[in-house]
């Protein structure tokens, strides 16, 4: 048996292998194969273990109907009855027909090595010829060579099918600026839910905050009035979707700190309440919302990519990749006490993108960044 | 010599006797007059399989995407692809009256209510797990042993494919029952498309049907998730499958073993117990897993809420390294015209991957580039022998790496004690300069090994009994390997530096890619730089000259040989002493 | 005595069992611990100390253990170069002292990004002592009382609606620096917040009270006191409830369930795999042909 190796013209290497193939081992038995004993050893243990699968079946079966569920979980170690018992059941019954099987395969299958030849992966001349024969008698007769009229027209009339296709897929949402147009309340990337003088409030329970409320180094998680519509405040009901829109962009922190830490940002004297100040909850950098308030330092982290921002100098991002400052909500008090907003955020809230900075939407309050 | 090539198989139970048709028979007669399955089923029910752990990998995959299949089948059964408001009413307590997406409340109604439910979730989740890592595996196994050569390039292509259409099965699924967790990394994913310049809000809109959250976006995970995503992996599948079957699967060399044949056991019914068996063992280690380690406890995250987050917020593993690319990108937008580019999201979220999987596709053709080698491959190579291809894929390993532990970052800090800051600071430049550090230590390792093996080779192996000659000099003894031992380290092609013809021809005329030639011979020397090449006979003959003599020179005086060699672990120790007789 | 009496002749050995030498030993030793233990424990540590005492016995403890960082009027010490040794603890209140000494975190072993819970270095009565002192230099939180931070008082329905409540608040005020499940995560520069499951609820109100190291407080204009006792409420919830999917690996989340995916998942079946094409016993024997 020649080891050269195919396709190997031109060369100038030398051909000749230094050691030749020694050929297939001698085939050495198991004791299996050898000793009746052993191959009845061996039939026993791979019948035990199918037994045993079925036993575990069984016992599967058992606890499905016995481990409850729903209100009051069975629990076995602190651990749910019902889950683990399944769970383990199923995974023995499963693993000893599988490690029987194999086992099978092991002991008592022949094991002595077999040789089938390769063919190479390309076809035989022959072959190749019939098939290029067939293709081209094909061909002429269909003529698709020597008539350019037809072939081209149909060639242009199936790719324009590629239209449909794309076409069909334009309603699968509305453009931004269709969004922008819709009647929910903040509808459109460039506008939330907060118009000026609307009060904040906490986030779940709904109350709306007075500034003398809140201490120094406090940090409320707070949201607008209009996500909690009651009959004194009259705003509308939210509901689903148009909720979720809503919170994604008007949630906000607000943080109380020394009066004389803040840097106020250009045009920003006004947007502080005795060292209150108030700042979009959805980061700049994909929309997480943040609220790793560290009280000492006034930084505010957010948890997914780990972008730091100071909230006593306008939100201006002092490290990871986000590449904003937070937006800032002006904050007010109103006749009561209460801390409302002066207006909407003067900025899209939220991630960038591409068309972000394109529209006027008025003083951008930029500090100097 | 002639390797025989008669030998059948012969069972332990008596032989086979032509059995009068049974009803079996009667059945495989009937499908067969309208089949024609024994022609069909002639070639392949005794074809032959290597045998080796590594070629086992691939397998993993392919039975936990059917354990996927059927959990997923059951947990369709429950699910409610809606993100309709609903007021939970089910009984987990702490969760009862809360407004959640009826998607949420499907799946907490599944892990609560419905017996057998938190498992099968358990067990979907685990397997998809499972699922791409044995991918990730089984493509260093096929990477690192050659496997990918010609003509297996296709098949390499079909599994990239895989492996991509994997990771976003993944994600679409984890991202279905609409849990905290996994909407704030849908929520990225948001950010992600509108990141994407001129056409980026656009993409997102549509997406989402409209701002995010909308209402859409759960139903339209859900059909990619059951539907197209899982007709497109069947069918690759499939293809994978069909073009394993045709070239016939590869083999590590040794004796008996050449390019032109296949050693090993029939398919019936050697390897349908093989790998039926482990069908059953993948399936009980899924089952197994699922119920007793929890996996995404969505009732501890609650619904999602894009103002609620919790620490610790990660993808599956299998997204970590973009996200580590994300974590450590500096800030970098760009403001002009009134556009914003957000190219600290862009780049390494978009670009990064969609680069990497590129290259990742592209790796045979490149080295088929490089080193001109157009034959065809069934013989494995050892790692050590392709000194090149290894440290490339062990320094995409150490990038890889690297990012996905970026991506873990927050919980490194917590748990070494550091700061997640000089983390990120160390991952950027860690990512550039580790792969290149790896890549040339992994290099040098590899004709290191190479060397010892040569070593091996030409004088014998060091069987740790050292000589003392009468002048006081010491010496260790070697042996020689035995004869398929040696045939085993010589079974490799010889390396050939691809040399392009001449640059110009006798009439001054450029060859055609005349440029790139010379590039592409300069790699290739670079590629194969080092390499120590298998001696020739006559080296070979020359070394065991040599090592017999030497050999006579360090026999004792009395003619045998000096003892001791015997104990070394290469040999039968039955009936020896130490001092000879 | 021998011990086990092994080494008795046999006549003795029979006399007593084997181990009761040791039995005897340890009946003594018992005696005289529990003898001990009775007769020479110090009186009860309740006694009555009226407040003026208890702060200046604050006081004294505070001069000895706090003041190298905190000042001998707890005003804080910052070094010429700015660093700050210990912030002020004017206004800080009771409620600080008793969390920060009570969990051990003060005094601190060495200085630090964050101060590690670690074992309690004050009794009970001195880190009451140290409170009073601390609460006596300016009004500040003081220590909660049990029906403060505890639902043991109300019906089932209402328990329920709390940690229903508990469960909301938790998720939006604490999961973002604390995690899902209490765990907690990482902040900058190398501070954390702390796992907060199988903390005493008395301790967690104080922690949101007074904001120990970097944490913001919420104070009860931010988060009232019912709705800090429904978070702890929820927070004991987690700790009564059962996994019922099994071990909770950490309650991490995907990167702690990555890992066990590869280690344990692919770890076992590529074990397997090894097995399945593993050689079998080999004999030397030969197989006589049927």
């Amino acid at each position: 048996m020649s080891n050269e190796l195919p396709g190997h013209g031109g060369s100038n290497l030398p051909a000749e292998e230094p050691i030749p193939n020694p050929g297939l081992p001698e085939h050495t038995w198991r004791p299996t194969d050898i000793d009746e004993a052993a191959e009845k050893r061996a039939e026993r243990q791979i019948a035990a273990m199918y037994l045993l699968s079925m036993v575990c079946v069984v016992l599967f079966v058992i606890t499905y109907f016995v481990a409850d569920v729903g209100d009051n979980w069975n629990t076995i170690l602190g651990l749910g009855a019902s889950t683990v018992g399944l769970g383990v059941f199923l995974g023995l019954a499963l693993l000893l027909i599988g490690a029987g099987t194999i086992q099978w395969a092991r002991k008592l299958m022949s094991d002595v090595e077999m040789v089938e030849m390769r063919h190479p992966a390309r076809s035989s001349d022959e072959d190749r010829e019939a098939t290029l024969a067939a293709l081209s008698a094909g061909g002429e007769d269909s003529g698709i060579a020597r008539r350019p009229l037809v072939r081209n027209t149909l060639l242009a009339s199936l790719g324009l099918l590629g239209a449909p296709a794309v076409v069909l897929l334009r309603d699968l949402g509305p453009t931004p600026s269709q969004a922008a147009e819709a009647d929910y309340p903040g509808a459109g990337l460039e506008k939330t839910v907060w118009t000026p003088g609307m009060r904040v409030v906490r986030d779940v329970v709904g109350t709306p905050i007075k500034a003398s409320d809140l201490e120094i180094g406090d940090l409320v998680n707070a949201e607008p009035e209009a996500i909690f519509p009651t009959e004194e405040n009259g705003y509308p009901e939210l509901h689903g979707a148009e909720l979720l829109i809503a919170k994604s962009k008007a949630a906000v922190i607000v943080v109380r700190m020394e009066p004389e830490s803040i840097i106020p940002g250009e045009n920003r004297d006004n947007w502080s309440v005795d060292g209150i100040v108030c700042y979009s909850k959805i980061c700049t950098h994909v929309g997480c919302p943040i609220s790793l308030y560290e009280r000492t330092t006034h930084h505010v982290l957010c948890p997914c990519h780990q972008s730091t921002f100071d909230l006593a100098d306008s939100g201006r991002v002092v490290f990871g990749p986000a590449g904003r400052h937070l937006p800032q909500l002006p904050l007010a008090v109103d006749e009561e006490g209460y801390l409302v907003a002066q207006s909407d955020f003067t900025e899209p809230v939220g991630p960038t993108y591409w068309e972000r900075d394109h529209k006027d939407i008025g003083d951008q309050g930029e500090a100097d960044l | 010599m002639s390797i025989d090539t008669s030998k059948v198989a012969t069972s332990n139970s008596s032989a086979a006797t032509a059995k009068k048709p049974g009803k079996a028979g009667a059945v495989a007669n009937w499908a067969d007059e309208r089949l024609g399955l024994g022609t069909a089923m002639k070639k392949n029910l005794r074809k032959v399989f290597p045998d080796h752990w590594s070629f086992m990998l691939g397998e993993i995959a392919l039975w936990s995407f059917v354990v996927l299949l059927l959990t997923g089948v059951f947990l369709t059964l429950w699910y409610h692809p809606s993100m309709a408001e609903v007021v939970y009413e089910g009984s987990y307590d702490p969760l009862r009256g809360v407004l959640m997406s009826d998607a949420m409340a499907s799946t907490v109604h599944i892990s609560f209510d419905v017996r057998g439910g938190l498992l099968m979730r358990q067990m979907h989740h685990w397997a998809a797990m499972i699922f791409i890592a044995s991918m990730m595996v089984h493509l260093l196994r096929v990477y690192f042993t050659g496997a990918y050569r010609k003509p297996r390039e296709l098949n390499w292509v079909i599994g990239s494919l895989l492996l991509l259409l994997g990771t976003l099965e993944g994600f679409t699924g984890y991202s279905l029952p609409d849990d905290l967790l996994s909407g704030t990394g849908v929520r990225a994913a948001d950010g992600f498309m509108k990141s994407m310049p001129v056409v980026g809000s656009y993409m997102s809109f549509f997406l989402f049907g409209g701002e995010f959250p909308g209402e859409q976006i759960i139903p339209r995970l859900y059909t990619v998730h059951v539907l197209l995503i899982p007709g497109i992996l069947l069918a690759l599948i499939g293809a994978h499958m069909l073009l394993l079957v045709y070239h016939k699967h590869t083999q590590w060399p040794g004796p008996g073993r050449t390019e032109e044949n296949v050693v090993g056991f029939p398919m019936l019914p050697v390897y349908a117990a093989k790998a039926g068996g482990f069908f059953f063992i993948v399936f009980g280690v899924t089952a197994l897993m699922g119920g007793l380690l929890g996996i995404n406890p969505i009732w501890k995250y609650g619904p999602y809420d894009p103002t609620k987050v919790t620490a610790g917020s990660q993808p599956d593993w299998y997204m970590g390294w973009p996200d580590g690319a994300l974590r450590i990108m500096p800030g970098w937008e760009f403001h002009f015209f009134g556009y914003s580019f957000a190219l600290n999201v862009f780049l390494p979220i978009i670009v990064l991957p969609g680069l990497m999987f590129t290259i990742l596709l592209l790796l045979p053709f490149l080295e088929s580039w490089i080193t001109g080698d157009k034959r065809e491959h069934h013989l494995l190579e050892r790692p050590r022998n392709a000194p090149t291809r290894t440290a490339l894929m062990v320094s995409l390993m150490t990038f890889y790496g690297l990012m996905w532990a970026a991506g873990g970052n927050d919980l490194i800090a917590i748990k070494l004690n550091l700061s997640i800051n000089q983390i990120t600071y160390f991952m950027r430049v860690a990512v550039f300069v580790g792969p290149a550090i790896a890549f040339w230590i992994t290099r040098r390792w590899c004709i290191s090994l190479q060397r010892h093996d040569q070593e091996k080779l030409l004088h014998g192996y060091e069987t740790g009994v050292i000589l003392r000659s009468p002048e006081g000099g010491y010496t260790e003894r070697h042996l020689p390997i035995s004869e398929s031992a040696a045939y085993t380290l010589t079974a490799r092609d010889r390396d050939e530096v691809y040399s392009p013809d001449a640059e110009t021809d006798a009439s001054g005329v450029d060859a055609p890619g005349g440029r790139l030639n010379g590039l592409r011979a300069k790699l290739s020397e670079l590629w194969f730089a080092d390499n120590v090449q298998k001696p020739t006979a006559e080296e070979l003959e020359e070394a065991r000259h040599h090592a017999e003599h030497e050999h006579e020179l360090t026999a004792s005086l009395d003619g045998h040989a000096a003892d001791g060699h015997q104990f070394d672990g290469h040999h039968a120790v039955e009936g020896e002493t130490l001092r000879g007789s | 005595m021998r011990i086990l009496n092994l080494t008795a002749g046999r006549l003795s050995r029979h006399r007593r069992g084997p181990i009761a030498g040791a039995l005897l030993l340890l009946l003594g030793l018992v005696t005289a611990g529990g003898l001990y233990t009775a007769v020479m424990t110090p009186a009860s540590a309740e006694r009555t100390q009226d407040l003026a005492s208890q702060v200046e016995e604050g006081r004294k403890l505070f001069l000895v253990g706090c003041s190298t960082c905190h000042g001998t009027n707890g005003e804080g010490i910052t070094t010429d170069r700015g660093n700050n040794l210990g912030p002020s603890l004017v206004g800080v209140g009771a409620a600080a002292v008793d969390f920060q000494v009570g969990t051990g975190r003060m005094p601190m072993a060495q200085p630090g990004a964050q101060a590690p819970r670690k074992d309690v270095a004050y009794s009970e009565e001195e880190t009451a002592a140290l409170a009073a002192f601390v609460a006596s230099l300016g009004p500040g939180p003081a220590i909660p009382d049990e029906s403060d931070y505890s639902i043991e008082g109300l019906d089932s329905a209402a328990q329920e609606a709390a940690i229903v409540r508990g469960g909301q608040l938790f998720l939006t005020n604490c999961t973002a620096c604390h995690n899902f499940e209490g765990s907690g995560g990482a902040m900058p520069r190398g501070g954390y917040a702390p796992k907060i499951r199988g903390v005493e609820p008395k301790y967690i109100y104080e922690a949101l009270l007074t904001g120990p190291q970097t944490m913001p407080t919420f104070s009860n204009g931010n988060l009232t006191p019912d709705e800090k006792r429904d978070i702890i409420a929820y927070l004991g919830s987690l700790d009564d409830a059962a996994a019922i999917g099994g071990f909770t690996m950490g309650g991490l989340g995907p990167v702690a369930e990555g890992l066990f995916a590869w280690v344990v998942g692919i770890g076992a079946l590529v074990g397997f795999a090894v097995w399945i094409a593993a050689h079998t016993t080999r004999s030397n024997k030969k197989k006589v042909e049927a």
